[in-house]
């Protein structure tokens, strides 16, 4: 990316045949094994792999950071000529901060939450020997506005909660650069953030680290942020690097199987819907339904009302949300926030429909809504025709069976004291349906669906792999054969290549069992693969709708131009290349 | 913040009132009524019927109760029947005791504790730590009172160490503006007085504070553990701070979050703790005027004392929780 001074000479980083292995009760596993590469000055070097593949434990072995129960068992890390294995902590502080630098993943958990901002880069700036006395404060203001924070000076008195995740990691930037370091190691900076506020900081990253000649080793699971920020990419699997190279080269070329899985598996503006075997299925759907019909066109009004056509399944107008904030003071009135603002649209029967936006657009809230776990301050949504909000207790029980989530986390979202029958099992006693040795036969069904084996009913989700739970998820929310299938960021927790088979995953059940998906997502490469119509949300507004080809192929509005161009690797045509 | 001060002191309204209520229905419950806990048990009817007349015992129950809360709202708390003083003026003056022992042995165990806690999550797994594990299991499980016996009987009655009994030696001439000894010492210039009163106090608040040490020991080793893993932790460390630095400044400040509501919670058990302990030592408080009351049915006291015991409890416990925003800054903003 750069032409730093230095890049001639030897390798400021070489990792030589590292080995790092975890002690735990059940024995040891090595979780780092045979890996090496080099980092030139000034260069950026991506290491890329899915959670597990050891790329975070490589980066903590540079900085001599690893858990407590973890060792570097073999190898080298020759730092501008000093191997760093073997350096006990004393030694390793001397090069933290002031050589070896770093910019964690979460800017959320990676500030101290009791001390103001300013001083927590102060106490680097200090610690590291840079700057003593009065002219501390004054260069941690330049370097918070180095790194893009507006109104540094006053933003430095303040706290880590009163920043956005943004600011947070624009925060992180500014303490990783605080020291100069020759070195900065970014472990997937910004996979915590929005795409739009993803792009800007890690444009100023790479600016700030071009400008100063730091070489960065970029940790990403992400193949498009690789290839369009690294002058060369490593690719890791299972604790081994099993291709390197050039980036684009790699990427256009790749020479290994799981390479071109992970490149398979990208989302990217270039993959399309995926389409199985929806032609010709059998749909379990009203007589008089044509599947094959373009789906509804033009806006709420008009869209599903065509002659001939079956009404949609969903239809939302009008509906606006306002949330009362506490106020300060004893008198204090609470301002109003209006997270969904006028929002209509239809979600036609069999099909996908997909709401986009970054955080705080009010795309989960109106997934809330929809689910009737909110109501709407006005405005109605009709479920198959029906107003949601003025149901008797009976059709309460009705809707909960047609409707069905399935939620962000699958960590988060399965009861950890349920094994996976009991939770698969639940909704379908919850409903009083069949008795035991039926809904036992119905739970295998379901398994059997969502591809998973019969052995695991008895599994707790702890033993569960992310792309496990989250088919469990599913299975559960297809137990009692609903009609409408929330999907709440529901696949943005997993890794690239489990996404995509959990997108398969979704794209087949819908057309064996015609099911209808409102599906919340803030990644508009994975919509591209699983929408039909989109709708795209803006501080509550929804500010374009319209199938996916026009949206994305020609968008309307300034707001989702700039969305898209946010998506790294946009022009890179991944996805095609396998 | 004011709002908070405010809903908390109107919720203790109710808290009161609900209190009262229980308060005024044990004594009407008691067997023969209040007029025989007064008398005795030997009293003739002639008597009981008398006293019902004089004190209104008669009358219906909501009526004796407005009066009675009515009473209570003049600062009235009646008059006990053992000492023939009002029960305020007794509360009053043995209340700085029971605050000074209170605080003191809050100091132990704070002061104790924390580093304890502190120590054996370091050095988790090794002998401080098993020593911590120990020392906080015995404080929890042993009785407060067998403790206190135990001290007393070790340190005052073999050892010598330390008076076994009382606030300060009985021949010691001091004066008392405050009633706060250790202060009244010091404001007078009475040194010896003032150690004197140190002295006293050392026994009793080792045993009150065991229960609450064992406990803020646990907890501060319980929050080490778990900070000592938090990311920022680590990003601290990668930005080059210095391991003793990142100890003081980021692990143990942010681990003394959930102590403090911890410290919080046991000031209110401190001051029932003190019932015990205040009798094994004969201290002069609250506590052993409240167990002695026991002993002599003086119901009136026993009302009053709970009642305002209820109070102070609760304005303690507000005054914790608004303290929180001195070191979480996340409490500040809210």
């Amino acid at each position: 990316m750069t032409d730093a001074p230095g890049a001639a000479a030897g390798p400021l980083l070489s990792i030589r045949d590292l080995e790092v292995t975890f002690r735990t009760e059940a024995g040891s596993s090595t979780a780092v094994r045979g890996v090496s590469f080099d980092v030139r000055a000034g260069e950026t070097v991506a290491v890329v792999g899915e959670s597990g593949s050891g790329k975070s434990t490589t980066a903590a072995a540079v900085i001599g950071l690893l858990a407590g129960n973890g060792a570097v068992t073999g190898g080298q890390i020759l730092f501008d000529g000093e191997d760093l294995v073997g350096h006990d902590d004393a030694a390793m502080h001397r090069l933290r901060g002031s050589r070896i630098a770093m910019v964690p993943q979460d800017p959320m958990s990676n500030l101290n939450p009791v001390r103001r901002v300013g001083a927590q880069i102060d106490e680097a700036l200090v610690d590291n020997g840079v700057v003593r006395g009065r002219g501390v404060r004054a260069r941690t203001v330049e370097l918070l506005a180095e790194a893009g924070l507006p109104d540094a000076a006053r933003r430095a008195q303040q706290y880590p909660h009163e920043f956005s995740g943004g600011m947070r990691q624009r925060a992180l930037i500014a303490m990783g650069l605080a020291a100069r370091p020759q070195l900065l190691i970014a472990d997937e900076p910004t996979s915590a953030l929005d795409v739009t506020v993803q792009r800007t900081i890690l444009d100023g990253l790479t600016d700030l680290t071009d400008r100063l000649g730091v070489a960065v080793l970029l940790i990403t699971h992400d193949l498009g942020l690789a290839a369009e920020r690294a002058d060369r990419v490593v690719v890791m699997y299972r604790g081994e690097v099993v291709e390197q190279g050039d980036a684009r080269t790699l990427l256009t070329d790749p020479q290994h199987a799981y390479t071109r899985r992970l490149l398979a598996a990208a989302p990217s503006l270039a993959s399309r819907r995926i389409e199985l075997a929806r032609q010709g299925v059998e749909v379990v759907q009203p007589a008089g339904e044509d599947l094959l019909a373009p789906a509804g066109v033009g806006t709420a009004a008009d869209a599903g009302r065509a002659p001939g056509q079956a009404p949609p399944l969903v239809e939302v107008e009008h509906v606006t949300k306002v949330f009362r904030l506490r106020g300060r003071g004893l008198l204090g009135r609470g301002a109003d926030l209006t997270a969904v603002d006028d929002v209509s649209f239809v979600v036609p029967r069999g099909r996908t429909l997909a709401v986009v936006g970054e955080s705080g657009s009010g795309k989960s809230t109106v997934a809330r809504m929809m689910l009737d776990l909110l109501p709407p301050t006005s405005g109605t949504i009709r479920f198959d025709g029906a107003d949601v909000a003025s149901r008797d207790r009976a059709a309460e029980v009705a809707f909960r069976r047609r409707v069905q989530p399935i939620f962000q986390d699958p960590y988060a979202s399965l009861d950890p004291l349920f094994t996976v029958y009991r939770t698969v099992e639940e909704p379908l006693r919850a409903h009083g349906l069949g008795d035991r040795a039926q809904r036992r036969a119905r739970v295998r069904e379901l398994m059997d669906q969502v591809a998973l084996p019969a052995d695991l009913l008895r599994r707790y989700p702890a033993e569960l792999s992310g792309g496990q739970r989250q088919r469990v998820a599913i299975a559960r929310a297809l137990a009692l054969e609903p009609e409408l299938v929330v999907c709440d960021e529901a696949v943005s927790a997993l890794d690239v290549v489990v996404q995509s088979q959990i997108l398969h995953l979704l794209a087949d059940l819908q057309s064996r069992l015609g099911l209808t998906y409102l599906f919340i997502s803030h990644d508009l490469a994975v919509v591209r693969q699983i929408a039909d119509r989109v709708c795209v949300m803006q501080a509550g507004r929804l500010v374009e709708e319209g199938t996916v080809d026009d949206v994305f192929g020609s968008p309307r509005t300034d707001y989702t131009r700039t969305l898209l161009d946010a998506i790294p690797g946009r022009d890179l045509d991944l996805g095609r290349t396998a | 913040m004011t709002r908070l001060i405010m809903r908390r002191l109107a919720l203790l309204v109710p808290t009161l009132l609900g209190l009262s209520v229980l308060l005024f229905l044990w004594v009407r419950a008691l067997p023969g009524g209040p007029a025989t806990a007064l008398l005795g048990e030997r009293a003739t009817p002639e008597a009981v019927e008398r006293i019902n007349q004089l004190y209104g015992f008669d009358r219906p129950l909501p009526q004796q109760y407005v009066q009675w809360l009515g009473q209570l709202l003049q600062g009235n708390f009646g008059v006990s029947t053992r000492t023939g003083r009002p029960v305020l003026d007794e509360f009053l003056n043995r209340f700085p005791a029971t605050v000074e022992l209170s605080l003191v042995a809050l100091v132990v165990a704070v002061g104790l504790g924390i580093p304890l806690g502190y120590l054996a999550a370091r050095y988790q797994g090794r002998a401080v730590d098993h020593a911590a594990v120990v020392i906080s299991l015995l404080g929890v499980t042993v009785p407060v009172f067998f403790l206190a016996f135990l001290l007393k009987w070790l340190f005052a009655v073999q050892l010598g160490w330390f008076p076994s009994s009382g606030r300060q030696d009985p021949a010691m001439i001091a004066t008392h503006p405050t009633g706060f000894y250790v202060l009244d010492g010091l404001m007078t210039r009475e040194w010896d007085a003032s150690w004197d009163a140190v002295v006293h106090l050392v026994l009793p608040a080792l045993a009150l504070g065991s229960i609450p040490l064992a406990i803020i020991a646990r907890i501060t080793r319980a929050s080490v553990i778990d900070v000592q893993h938090a990311d920022y932790v680590r990003t601290a460390r990668a930005k080059g701070l210095s391991a003793p630095h990142v100890r003081r400044r980021v692990i143990l400040h942010n681990a003394m979050l959930p102590v403090s509501t911890t410290i919080g919670l046991q000031v209110g058990l401190l001051l029932s703790g003190a019932v015990l302990t205040e009798t094994v030592f004969a201290y002069p408080g609250i506590g052993k005027f409240l167990a002695d009351s026991v002993f002599n049915l003086d119901y009136a006291v026993l009302q009053g004392f709970i009642l305002l015991i209820a109070v102070v409890y609760a304005l303690v416990n507000l005054a914790v929780d608004v303290s929180y925003g001195l070191i979480d800054p996340r409490m500040r903003t809210r």
